[in-house]
C-alpha cells in the first residue's frame, strides 16, 4: 500500500512537546525544585534582582489596588500572586528585545524600566499609554484578548528581514489562548521562525471562567506542538523558572531557531479588577492554598538559605518598596490635567480640516463656560 | 531614502529606482496598480508586499504579478490564510520601521481583521501620542459588477470611513490608480486602499505618474453647469456614461470623484454643489447609513441656501449583495442616475 505524500516536511514531534509536570527550579518552601528539566538555575546576581523587582512589583501592585479602591485610578487589573511571571519575563529580555504587555502586565511594565506615573497613565484614565514604546520598547499595554500577539509576531520577523537581532515578548494569559488571533499568531511565527516568546500566564481564570471551560487541550503548552512551536509547562510561581525558560527562548529565537511557547502555571490572588467580586466564582480555600505557594517568599527562603539575603538587606529593601509607594502615592493623589484639544492631536499624522474644526468648536465651548462660570466684577 | 532591507533585496531593483520620464501607454487599472507597487517596492527599501497569493501566483487579480521574482521573498511574500494575522503582523512589522502593503484578497475577507484595523491600526498613533507612526496600507478589492458568487462583491467602505485614523481611498481610473497607490504607501497615516475589481481591466492611454492631485483632494473628473454627480470608485465611470447621455437630454453634468473618502474632501464638493445647485451621490454600497448619507447631510448643512432641490442618492438596495444573475437589478446604471437627475425639481430655465 502506498503512503500519502505529505505536503510538508516532517518535524520530530516529540521534540516539541512540554514535559508533563510543571518545570521547577525552587520549590514552594525554597529548596531546589526536582524537575528543573532543560532548565538552569540562573546566577546569584539575577536571584537577587528577580527577588528586589518582586518586592518593588508587588508594593506598586498594592498602591495600585489601593489606590483605585479609592478613585485615584479608573480601574486596575492587579498581577499580584503573577508577580514571578512579570518579573522573571521582563528581567530576561535583552536591551534590544521587545514586551508586548496586556493590562495585566502592568509589574512587567515597570520592571521593564518605565517609570510608575507613566505605566499607570492608561489606568488613571487621562490618556491611552503613557511612555513612548520606542524608549523602554515596550508595546502600549493592549486591552483587546491576544491582539498584541500577532503585533509581536510582525515585530519579530520585521527584525529577521533586517538582519538585526531583536525578540519579542508577547504576554497573554489563558483566557486569549481561545481567541482566533492566539492561533493566528502562533501559526504565522512558526511558519516564519519569527523570533518570537509566547509566555501564557495561566492563572486558572479568564475573569470568571476557569480553564475547563476554556480548553480540551492537556496543557496550554501543548497546543504547540500544532504550530510546529517546541513548548515549555513550567512553575509560573518560580521567579527562577520564568527568568530560565523565557531566556532560553529568547536565546532560541536569537538563534534563528524561531519561536517558543511558554506556559506557566500561576495565580491571580486579588479579583479580575477592582470592580470584580471574586468570591462569586471562587473559594477561600483556593486562594489560600495559591497563598502557600507565593512566589516571593519562596525566592526570599532559598536566598536566605544560600546567604544571598540578609536581614540588613531585606529591611533596606522592604524600605525602598516604601519609598516606591510612596511615590505613586503621592503622583496619583495630584490633581490630573489633561488638554482637551490634544483629543485631535493625533488622530492623523497631521489634523485633517474637519478636525480642527472641531478642536476650535469645542475650545470655543469651553471658553464660552469659563466664562459664565466667572463672577461677575 | 532607508536602506533597512538592503541585504535583503535579491532583485535587481536598480533599474527603475528612478523611473524616467514615461511616455503615454495603454494600461489597465491593474497594470497600473502593480507598477504603483514595483515603483514603491524599488524607491523605499522599507516597503514589504505580503498577503495570501501575492507571491508566486501574483494576486488572484494578477496586481502582485511578479513582483516576487523580481524583488525577491523578503519584500514581497505569501503570508498564512488569515487576514487578522495579515494586518496583526503588519502593525508590529510596521512598529518596526517597515512600510507594510498588504493586500485582502476580497472585500468580505477582510472582516477577520476588523478588529485589528479598527481597535489597533486606526488608534495606536492616537494611543501614544503621535509617538507609534503606522505606515500600513491595506488593499482592498471590493464592489462587485464581476459576477462573483456570495462574498466577493461586498462595498464595505462606510466600516472603514466610520473609523477615526483610517485614510480611505479609492480610484477611478488607472492614472489615478497609479497616482493613490504612491501617495498611500508614501502617506504615513494607516491606509485602506479600496480597488474597485470591476475596473481592474479597465485602460486608459497615459503616462503614469505619481505627480497630480494629492491623497487629500477629490477632483473634477467633467466639468458640468447644472448639477453635481458625486462618486467614487467603480461608479466613476457610470458616473461620466450617465453624464454624457444626460448632455442629449440638455442637462450639463459636473462628476466629481472623490478619491479620498476619509478625510472627507468637502471643499471641492461643497463648491461644485454650491455653482450647480443640485447633486446626486452614487454608490453601490447599500444606501441606508452609507457613506451617501454622511455627504449628503454635509453638503445639506454647508450648501442649503445654494440647492434648487433635495440632495439624492443612487446607491445599492439595502438588501444583501445579490446572486451573479441577480445583481444588475441591484448595482446602480447610468440610466437610474438619469432618472435622478430627472427627479431634481427641474424648471424650464434651469437647463444649460
Amino acid at each position: 500500500m502506498k503512503t500519502l505524500a505529505r505536503h510538508s516536511e516532517a518535524v520530530g514531534a516529540d521534540t516539541l512537546l512540554p514535559s508533563a509536570t510543571p518545570l521547577q527550579l525552587i520549590d514552594a518552601d525554597g529548596h531546589p525544585g526536582d524537575n528543573p528539566g532543560s532548565l538552569r538555575l540562573p546566577g546569584p546576581d539575577v536571584l537577587v534582582e528577580l527577588h528586589r523587582r518582586m518586592v518593588l512589583g508587588r508594593r506598586f501592585d498594592s498602591q495600585s489596588t489601593a489606590l483605585a479602591k479609592q478613585g485615584r485610578l479608573a480601574v486596575y487589573p492587579s498581577s499580584r500572586g503573577q508577580d514571578a511571571c512579570q518579573v522573571g519575563a521582563a528581567v530576561a529580555l535583552r536591551r534590544q528585545d521587545w514586551l508586548f504587555p496586556t493590562y495585566r502586565d502592568s509589574m512587567a511594565v515597570l520592571t521593564r524600566g518605565v517609570p510608575a506615573e507613566e505605566t499607570l497613565t492608561l489606568l488613571r484614565g487621562d490618556w491611552h499609554c503613557g511612555y513612548d514604546p520606542y524608549q523602554y520598547r515596550v508595546a502600549p499595554q493592549c486591552t483587546p484578548l491576544a491582539t498584541n500577539t500577532l503585533h509581536a509576531v510582525g515585530l519579530a520577523y520585521a527584525a529577521r528581514l533586517k538582519n538585526e537581532d531583536q525578540v519579542a515578548l508577547a504576554l497573554l494569559g489563558d483566557g486569549a489562548t481561545s481567541e482566533g488571533d492566539t492561533h493566528e499568531a502562533l501559526n504565522f511565527a512558526g511558519v516564519w521562525k519569527a523570533p518570537v516568546v509566547f509566555l501564557v500566564q495561566n492563572n486558572g481564570y479568564a475573569i470568571s471562567v476557569p480553564l475547563a471551560k476554556q480548553t480540551a487541550a492537556p496543557t496550554l503548552a501543548a497546543k504547540g506542538i500544532g504550530y510546529g512551536i517546541p513548548s515549555l509547562l513550567i512553575d509560573g510561581n518560580d521567579a527562577a523558572a520564568v527568568y530560565a525558560a523565557v531566556r532560553a527562548g529568547v536565546a532560541r529565537a536569537a538563534a534563528g531557531d524561531g519561536p517558543t511557547l511558554i506556559e506557566a502555571l500561576t495565580y491571580r490572588v486579588e479579583a479580575h479588577t477592582n470592580a470584580d467580586d471574586a468570591t462569586r466564582y471562587r473559594d477561600s480555600a483556593e486562594v489560600s492554598g495559591w497563598l502557600s505557594r507565593d512566589p516571593i517568599a519562596r525566592l526570599e527562603a532559598y536566598l536566605r538559605g544560600a546567604g544571598l539575603l540578609s536581614d540588613a538587606a531585606a529591611a533596606e529593601l522592604a524600605a525602598d518598596a516604601e519609598r516606591l509607594a510612596e511615590n505613586v502615592r503621592e503622583r496619583m493623589n495630584a490633581e490630573v490635567s489633561v488638554d482637551p484639544a490634544e483629543l485631535f492631536e493625533h488622530v492623523y499624522a497631521k489634523p485633517t480640516a474637519a478636525l480642527e474644526r472641531q478642536r476650535a468648536e469645542l475650545l470655543s465651548e469651553l471658553s464660552d463656560l469659563a466664562e459664565l462660570e466667572e463672577p461677575a466684577p | 531614502m532607508s536602506r533597512v532591507l538592503s541585504s535583503a533585496a535579491e532583485g535587481d531593483v536598480s533599474a527603475s529606482a528612478s523611473p524616467s520620464e514615461p511616455a503615454a501607454a495603454p494600461v489597465t487599472m491593474a497594470g497600473a496598480l502593480n507598477q504603483a507597487l514595483a515603483d514603491s517596492l524599488a524607491a523605499d527599501e522599507r516597503v514589504v508586499v505580503f498577503g495570501e497569493d501575492v507571491g508566486t501566483l501574483g494576486g488572484v487579480f494578477r496586481v502582485t504579478d511578479g513582483l516576487a521574482a523580481r524583488f525577491g521573498e523578503r519584500r514581497v511574500f505569501d503570508s498564512p490564510l488569515a487576514e487578522a494575522g495579515i494586518v496583526g503582523t503588519a502593525i508590529g512589522m510596521a512598529m518596526n520601521g517597515l512600510v507594510p502593503v498588504v493586500e485582502m484578497q476580497f472585500d468580505a475577507f477582510a472582516y477577520p481583521a476588523f478588529e485589528q484595523v479598527t481597535s489597533h491600526l486606526a488608534k495606536l498613533h492616537n494611543r501614544t501620542r503621535g509617538r507609534l507612526a503606522l505606515p500600513v496600507v491595506i488593499r482592498v478589492p471590493f464592489g462587485g459588477g464581476i459576477g462573483g458568487v456570495e462574498h466577493h462583491s461586498d462595498s464595505s467602505e462606510a466600516y472603514y470611513t466610520h473609523t477615526p485614523g483610517l485614510r480611505v481611498v479609492t480610484p477611478g481610473t488607472p492614472a489615478d490608480a497609479y497616482r493613490l497607490l504612491r501617495q498611500a504607501i508614501a502617506c504615513p497615516d494607516p491606509v485602506v486602499f479600496l480597488e474597485p475589481k470591476r475596473r481592474y481591466w479597465s485602460r486608459e492611454t497615459v503616462a503614469l505618474s505619481v505627480d497630480g492631485p494629492s491623497i487629500d483632494q477629490a477632483v473634477v473628473r467633467r466639468p458640468g453647469r447644472d448639477v453635481t454627480l458625486i462618486v467614487y470608485g467603480g461608479m466613476v465611470a457610470t458616473a461620466l456614461e450617465a453624464a454624457a447621455a444626460a448632455a442629449d437630454e440638455g442637462w450639463d453634468v459636473e462628476v466629481i470623484d472623490l478619491r479620498t473618502l476619509s478625510p472627507f474632501d468637502e471643499s471641492t464638493a461643497a463648491a461644485s454643489v454650491r455653482r450647480t445647485g443640485r447633486a446626486v451621490i452614487v454608490h453601490e454600497a447599500a444606501g441606508f447609513g452609507g457613506y451617501g448619507a454622511e455627504v449628503a447631510a454635509r453638503l445639506t448643512e454647508r450648501c442649503f441656501h445654494y440647492l434648487e432641490a433635495p440632495i439624492l442618492r443612487v446607491t445599492g438596495f439595502d438588501i444583501p449583495y445579490p446572486p451573479p444573475h441577480l445583481e444588475r437589478f441591484h448595482l446602480p446604471s447610468a440610466d437610474r442616475i438619469l432618472d435622478a437627475i430627472a427627479r431634481l425639481q427641474w424648471e424650464d430655465h434651469d437647463r444649460g
